[in-house]
């Protein structure tokens, strides 16, 4: 007999909480559903664009009728839940049905607030809050002049401009003298409200209303002052509240909303609530992406894993009036103990200001250009030191604009736009997913199209599709990310439970940290392999199933399966012997393309996997190495001629080239590192965009940090200088460490040090000389286990022979 | 409670219709080698005269085989990380399944697959893959 699950509220976030239940437990509960509508599930934030013209109702439809019958969902609609008899776990509806539940689930949600004005009952006047409202101020738009909205935040906003389409004449009433207060400052707001005027909505500022006037139907509203204006439909949106009677009258505590703790559930612990209607933390929530997180911790408990918690939502607004961009998020006013930086600029119509406190961003509010949106969010919920960026930080990310897409203002772009670049999906492809397979956030989109999910440069253009295609209130993902999704632990939780917990495989972390899959996937599995060598190098075994083939077969696959090889060559100086080697293997095993690389090495293209040992076996005997080209590991150090031969040359760059790369190869890494040496400050090694860069000055070194090409081209920043070229060694092998030890698998050294500041790692690195050492004697101390060539290993010596040899070969 | 018709039994009268037309490849239960050849939550190649076919081994034990070629663009799954009765393509991280070769969704798409079995240690491969149903039909 399954325990019976009944759910009061067919809307959103209830259904939303149903449907991740159904992932993780298909088959627990009997599951009963109350609808107040009369349709099924369907997209709340999209009707304003319903509203609007742009879509049918059909097309935001969430789940129909049938989706319910064939998951076995006993499906109520029209039928509202009048009482809940919790000692006798039952409840009824308004026209006599009734249904036990073992759990029950509240998701009320909330409903406008109607002003308590004389008039507020005659018809006419709605709120904007259903497809039934729609549906009257699209009837009263067919009928009718003069809307007025009475409310101009985003809602009521939504409303006029959706009358507006409609071909209403369209008044908003604000009681402020800023529209969105909630989510503007003044300056944003005057832009918005001229923006809106030119599109012919008129504003009444300052007006509290007093009286809806009329006879058989609405003719007007009065306000306070005395003014009067006529209407024929009046839209009320000055704010929602959360629908609690039910709740309270069975008893359940209620504030503003249904009290629930960290796991959703009530005062009343068989019965849970989710969504508008509660009241979590002493807060409420209007928008969907927190509705979105307390779903998957509600049915984190019903499915009985027990271990989810909901700890609140950070949230960030959009408005989505077609053609307006508008982006806010978090405390965008400040106070004495914070201070803001602005950018404005009238005549283009945009307007910027990040409000900053003890160098962490605490809010935004962003007009006319909302590129850069996401990532000021993504700052802000991470507590990213900004110091360091703060005079860059109102140009943006400069994260769009790079290779691959040329353009950044998305509404703009056509259908046939491209937008991911790697895998060719347009505009138009990713506005069609979102709409048709309802999806909601940036995974699903990766998961669907594709798009942003190889190179992820368009990531932030793929997030304005979104919030473009939902309309309000997309939100990006959640504060702390969970590494993947066979855990709920971050990458730096899981990180210092190996650490703290001193776990030394991956079966011992998947058991301590409760993985929720037998043995991981592709995503967690080699960061686990990497945490746990790193962290114990001596201790922890590299699992070899774990790795990704390149890192297993020591060399890079293509993408017909063959692969290439490149031998190191130390600081970028080869010799004709090796020379003559590589040409002998060359021939010898017909290999088809031979070419140099951007790291000055050579690179051997189109080896079967099968002749790879043989070709390690004729490289090693010409004294050639492993590049390490194929790893998440130091990848090459590359050189100027330097003092040697350079006539600008002040020092011997060519040989620290050589003497860092004997330090440092052989090493694993979070991602791939590169290094760079130049004798100059000319810099022809172009040390200024590698991971760890070297310029020799007439005094010593400078050392830069935090530099990549690729995706989005990155400056290091100068760490120090140096004198001597023992420092430089000692320097470098510090920084490697402590990007070893505490950088995110496949974190590059730029995003690591945008996140934890340039001053942490001055800090760390130059400052703390005692740190530095022991720094650089833990990478000294894991190099001594690491500094063996992988390709002898296995064309001499028989390591992993399985990996090259067919098991069977059929006649 | 209505149920959904279940699809796949109206199919049964075409895939009979066809196979008459195109009488299935013989095929024939070969030894490929010892269970301990093959890694666990890894796999080997075998290599037949129509192209490769690898041969997984799950963490408990389980052999599956499927042809080496990723329905998306062709990319070797025997290299792939397996995990559960899953495996990761390298090429572009398609996630297969294992037993019934099918991409999991929201990818669409189908690898052929092979019967195995597991004998004292030995794993035996059936040379020619299985009739696929769940190939031709879609996963949507």
């Amino acid at each position: 007999m399954k325990e019976k699950l009944v759910l009061i509220g067919n809307g959103m976030a209830g259904m939303r909480t149903i449907e991740e239940l159904l992932a993780l437990a298909p088959d627990l509960y009997d599951i009963t559903v109350f609808g107040a509508e009369a349709q099924a599930n369907y997209n709340r934030i999209l009707l304003s664009p319903v509203l609007a013209g742009e879509k049918t109702i059909d097309e935001i439809m969430l789940n129909d009728e049938h989706w319910y019958m064939d998951r076995g969902i006993v499906l109520y609609l029209n039928s509202e839940v009048t009482g809940i008899d919790r000692n006798n776990r039952r409840v009824t509806t308004a026209d006599g049905v009734s249904a036990e539940y073992d759990r029950l689930l509240i998701a009320t949600g909330s409903q406008p607030f109607i002003l308590p004005v004389p008039g507020h009952d005659l018809p006419g006047v709605i709120g904007f809050r259903d497809i039934h409202d729609v549906d009257t101020m699209i009837d009263a738009a067919q009928h009718y002049r003069h809307a007025v909205v009475i409310g101009g935040g985003l809602l009521g906003l939504e409303a006029a401009n959706g009358l507006l389409r409609q071909g209403m004449k369209v008044t908003v009433v604000h009681i402020g003298d800023i529209l969105m207060e909630r989510q503007l400052d003044s300056a944003a707001a005057k832009l918005l409200r001229k923006s809106l005027t030119e599109r012919g909505i008129e504003f009444v500022m300052g007006a509290e209303t007093a009286e809806i006037v009329g006879k058989k139907r609405v003719q007007g509203v009065r306000f306070k002052d005395g003014r009067e204006i006529s209407a024929d439909l009046v839209v009320m949106a000055v704010g929602i509240r959360p629908n609690v009677a039910l709740a309270k009258s069975a008893g359940l505590y209620c504030e503003r909303g249904v009290v629930v703790n960290d796991t959703m559930q009530t005062y009343d612990p068989r019965v849970y609530a989710v969504g508008e209607c509660v009241q979590h933390r002493k807060q409420t929530y209007g928008l969907v992406a927190p509705l979105f997180e307390m779903a998957k911790t509600c049915a984190n408990h019903l499915a009985e894993l027990g271990w989810a918690r909901y700890a609140g939502s950070l949230t960030s607004t959009r408005l989505k009036v077609t053609g307006i961009d508008m982006f806010s998020a978090g405390d965008f006013t400040g106070d004495e103990t914070s201070d803001e930086i602005v950018l404005q600029d009238a005549a283009r119509g945009v307007y910027k200001k990040i409000v900053i406190k003890d160098h962490k961003i605490r809010g935004a509010v962003l007009y006319g250009d909302t590129v850069d949106g996401a990532w000021y969010f993504q700052l802000m919920r991470e507590q990213s030191p900004i110091e360091d960026i703060r005079d860059r930080l109102l140009f943006g990310q400069g994260h769009l604009g790079d290779s691959g897409h040329g353009a950044n203002a998305v509404a703009a772009m056509a259908d046939s736009a491209e937008i991911c670049g790697c895998n060719g999906v347009c505009k138009g492809t990713i506005v069609q997913a979102i709409t048709q397979k309802k999806l909601f956030t940036l995974e699903e989109v990766r998961a669907h199209t594709k798009a942003s999910s190889s190179c992820g440069s368009c990531t932030g253009l793929v997030e304005q599709l979104l919030a473009m295609t939902l309309g309000g209130d997309y939100s990006a993902a959640p504060q702390n990310k969970p590494m993947c999704p066979c855990t709920h632990f971050t990458h730096d939780e899981v990180r210092t439970a190996i650490r703290e917990r001193e776990l030394t495989s991956i079966p011992a972390v998947m058991q301590a940290l409760e993985w929720t899959t037998p043995n991981g996937c592709a995503s967690c599995r080699p960061a686990l392999n990497y945490y746990l060598i790193s962290t114990w190098p001596h201790a922890a075994r590299d699992d070899y199933q774990s790795r990704y083939i390149n890192e297993r077969a020591h060399a890079n696959i293509q993408k017909d399966g063959s692969y290439s090889v490149i031998p190191r060559m130390w600081g970028g100086v080869t010799t004709p012997d090796e020379l003559r080697t590589i040409a002998d293997v060359v021939d010898k095993y017909k290999i088809p393309t031979v070419k140099l690389t951007g790291g000055q090495r050579i690179d051997m293209l189109g080896v079967q996997k099968e002749t790879l040992p043989m070709v390690w076996a004729d490289l090693n005997k010409g004294g050639l190495v492993s590049g390490h080209a194929y790893g998440k590991a130091l990848r090459t150090v590359k050189t100027c001629v330097g003092q040697e031969w350079c006539r600008f040359g002040v020092r011997d760059s060519t040989q620290m080239g050589i003497t860092l790369e004997k330090m440092t190869w052989g090493s694993w890494m979070p991602h791939k590192f590169k290094m760079a040496v130049s004798g100059c400050p000319r810099n022809c090694a172009e040390a200024t965009i590698k991971d760890f860069g070297v310029v020799a000055v007439e005094s010593g070194w400078e050392l830069h940090v935090g530099g990549n090409g690729g995706v989005k081209v990155r400056v290091t920043d100068l760490l120090c200088k140096v004198a001597s070229e023992e420092e430089v060694l000692e320097y470098c092998g510090a920084f490697i460490q402590l990007y070893r030890e505490e950088a995110r698998y496949l974190d590059r050294t730029a995003p690591w040090i945008e996140r934890v500041g340039l001053s942490y790692v001055k800090q760390r690195i130059v400052e703390d000389a005692d740190g530095r050492k022991a720094l650089h004697a833990r990478f000294l101390d894991s190099q001594t286990l690491a500094q063996s060539d992988p390709w002898a290993e296995r064309a001499s010596h028989g390591v992993d022979k399985h990996e090259f040899v067919p098991l069977k070969r059929l006649a | 409670m209505p149920t959904k018709p279940n699809i796949k039994l109206v199919k049964t009268p075409m895939t009979a219709a066809a196979d008459i037309k195109h009488t299935p490849p013989a095929g024939a239960w070969i030894e490929v080698g010892r269970l301990d050849d093959i890694p666990r939550l890894g796999a080997r190649v075998v290599c037949a005269p129509d192209g490769d076919i690898a041969v997984f081994r799950a963490a408990d034990d389980h052999v599956f085989a499927l042809r080496d070629q990723c329905p998306h663009r062709g990319g070797p799954l025997s290299q792939g990380i397996v995990h559960g009765h899953k495996v990761t393509c390298p090429l572009h991280n398609w996630n297969i399944d294992l037993q019934s070769g099918t991409a999991l969704a929201p990818d669409v798409g189908c690898a052929g697959v092979y019967s195995t079995r597991v004998e004292n240690g030995v794993v035996f491969l059936y040379t020619a893959p299985l009739p696929s149903a769940d190939c031709s039909g879609s996963s949507e």
